[in-house]
């Protein structure tokens, strides 16, 4: 099923402004992550999808032909994964993940065929007698996972599904969510504020800033063409190079840059893994710092700009805290950004 | 039991003085509590009939009628009270109004009042001269019958309910309701499947203390009850009146022993639903 969202927005009562006037459509059978810090309007834009929360006058929320604007959250029929999880703690796995079957009166049988069905998807066979309590948090989420599709809902919602898993947990299972995720062939909506988990689990994301969404794309292309400082930054941590464009060239305090092409009235931004330290490089720093990540180093070069310049070093023998270096960037590399595109 | 093995060797020394700390506490236990039990006991076989006399409770009509009188009303007003203290409870934590505050102080007031007040707030509303009365054509007078008794039990379990159900209340996860809403959820199965559920601790516990409360209410029923009988009132005349403390001492232990039973079986009913729905 496909989902129009438009002109949607919300106020509360206060005044507050939760989400602007937003325009979202999402493909049948894609996987959409909504991403964005905390307070960005991503809850509400998922709520308001469910029918947890009533959007100003003039929204309109499709569901294929239908508009379900107004049709209350019992009939819309979404399955929804809530980052506390919600399992219903006095009933046992395979009540929890029956519940939506109950509620739409089917015969027994078809009830439990279906749940043993569900729950051999998930793996989760031999936890179904079990209390919720009983389950560690990752079976948890499972359950949810579990609970939210056995009823075939149109949509699957997920709000922070992996925020409640401690860190080493929420890598592995961000992978088992992912392919879950795709062998349910399902139109799949997910809100998270980590760029990792989004790039890792969806088709598309669509990243939120300040109650509207800043640009959608695929993973790679916010990644490489980000349309303004914001994604720039929360997608890859681009840094901004504080310097002086004159035509197709950066003057920085640390030496001249190429530019791809004329940048006036642009800003320029690099990622740590586009700076190199090269002994033919055209600029020139001191090393600051050096920090040990297993995989690579990560450098902090100072000299080159008022700020710390960050460079991702992936070889043996990485500079010494106090050394000279030179750095080169690779025009393709460099990010430009008009001015005044701050969001 | 639960003390952990000291590295230092410091456990025994440990134990004696908690032990040495509870010493208060046991002798308080055996002064005030166990040996007037023991002595209230003692003294309800000492009568004319002996040991006989808790046959006689149950073989005289004035003793058993009044027994299982006092138990309707109590299991009536705890009902009542946990119905309508649910209602409002759930309403109050969840909804912010102007007035709020007030409309609860005004529900927690009967907790100021003691029994005797509450009984005669009841005649001034259902009394001959009450405002029932006087308002209606008809003879309409309740407070001295079983409604009066239940009217003025029910005004005072409704706070020490409302209370414990507002707490809990606040502490039920929102997302749960939602849950059972997104997949399609009636409001009522809502209620059955989630609120109560999630509430059935803090209704047991309020639910217990009304029951107890109600059972051993003495003020309300003592300014109220005219025409009928509770047991707290029986033992009063049995003892101030008649002289009769062995019957006194006897309708005590069987007034203590129902009201406990009762409690012990609404736990352990609780307790299997919560083991069976897990």
């Amino acid at each position: 099923m496909t989902l129009r969202v438009t002109n949607t927005a919300k106020t509360y009562p206060d005044g507050t402004k939760a989400l602007l006037p937003t325009e979202l459509s999402v493909a049948k059978g894609e996987i959409v992550s909504l991403l964005g810090p905390s307070g960005c309007g991503k809850t509400t834009l998922l709520r308001i999808i469910a029918g947890l929360e009533t959007p100003d006058a003039g929204s309109e929320i499709w569901f294929g032909n239908d508009n379900v604007t107004s049709l209350p959250v019992e009939r819309r029929k979404v399955g929804m994964v809530f980052q506390s999880y919600a399992l219903f703690p006095n009933m046992s796995v395979r009540a929890n993940v029956g519940y939506g079957l109950k509620m739409q009166k089917l015969p027994k049988d078809e009830i439990e065929s279906r749940v043993t069905e569900v729950l051999e998807l998930c793996q989760l066979q031999e936890f179904s007698g079990r209390a919720i309590d009983a389950l560690s948090g990752g079976q948890r989420q499972r359950v949810a996972l579990a609970r939210a599709i056995a009823p075939r809902p149109r949509m699957l919602l997920l709000d922070e599904p992996l925020s409640a898993l401690d860190a080493a947990l929420r890598e592995a299972l961000r992978d088992e969510l992912a392919m879950l995720l795709r062998e349910f062939h399902i139109t799949a909506i997910f809100v998270t504020h980590d760029q990792d988990e989004a790039m890792a689990i969806a088709d598309r994301v669509a990243v939120m800033s300040h109650g509207h969404v800043v640009q959608s794309g695929t993973p790679e292309e916010l990644y490489r063409n980000p349309n303004s400082p914001f994604v720039a930054g929360f997608v890859g941590n681009a840094m901004r190079l504080e310097g002086k464009v004159a035509g197709s060239t950066l003057h920085l305090d640390g030496g001249e840059l190429a530019l791809p092409r004329d940048g006036t009235g642009h800003n320029v931004f690099v990622r740590a893994e586009d700076v190199q330290i090269d002994t033919e490089g055209p600029l020139n720093g001191k090393v600051e710092s050096v920090t040990f990540f297993g995989t690579h180093y990560r450098v902090g070069i100072s000299g080159i700009m008022t700020d710390v310049l960050t460079s991702t070093y992936a070889g043996q023998n990485a500079p010494k805290v106090g050394e000279r270096v030179e750095v080169s960037i690779k025009p393709e590399a460099l990010m430009l950004l008009p001015e005044g595109a701050e969001i | 039991m639960g003390v952990r093995p000291s590295p230092y060797g410091h456990t025994m020394t440990n134990r004696t003085f908690v032990l040495a700390c509870l010493t208060p506490l046991f002798i308080f236990s055996l002064a005030f509590l166990a040996l007037p039990l023991v002595r209230l006991f003692l003294e309800s076989g000492s009568g004319e009939a002996g040991w006989a006399i808790y046959l006689d409770i149950l073989r005289r009509p004035r003793y058993l009628n009044t027994l299982v009188l006092t138990v309707l009303v109590s299991l009536a007003t705890t009902f009542a009270a946990l119905a309508i203290s649910t209602t409002a409870g759930m309403f109050l934590s969840r909804n912010r109004f102007r007035g709020r505050g007030t409309l609860l102080s005004v529900l927690t007031l009967p907790l100021a009042f003691p029994g005797v007040v509450i009984g005669f707030l009841i005649i001034l509303l259902g009394g001959r001269q009450g405002l029932v009365n006087q308002l209606t054509p008809g003879h309409v007078v309740f407070a001295y019958s079983v409604i009066g008794l239940f009217l003025g039990y029910l005004y005072f379990s409704i706070p020490r309910v409302l209370l414990t159900v507002m707490a809990a209340a606040e502490k039920l996860d929102p997302a749960l309701e939602e849950a059972a809403r997104t997949m399609g959820a009636s409001p009522y199965r809502v209620v059955v499947d989630v609120i109560v559920p999630g509430l059935m601790p803090a209704l047991i516990a309020s639910g217990a203390i009304a029951f107890a409360t109600a059972m051993g209410a003495f003020g309300t029923a003592f300014t109220l009850a005219t025409n009928i009988d509770v047991i707290p009132m029986v033992i009063y005349t049995e003892f101030t009146l008649s002289a009769n403390i062995a019957m006194a001492s006897a309708l005590s232990i069987v007034l203590g022993i129902v009201t406990w039973a009762l409690l012990l079986i609404a736990r352990s009913l609780s307790g299997s639903t919560v083991a069976a729905g897990g």
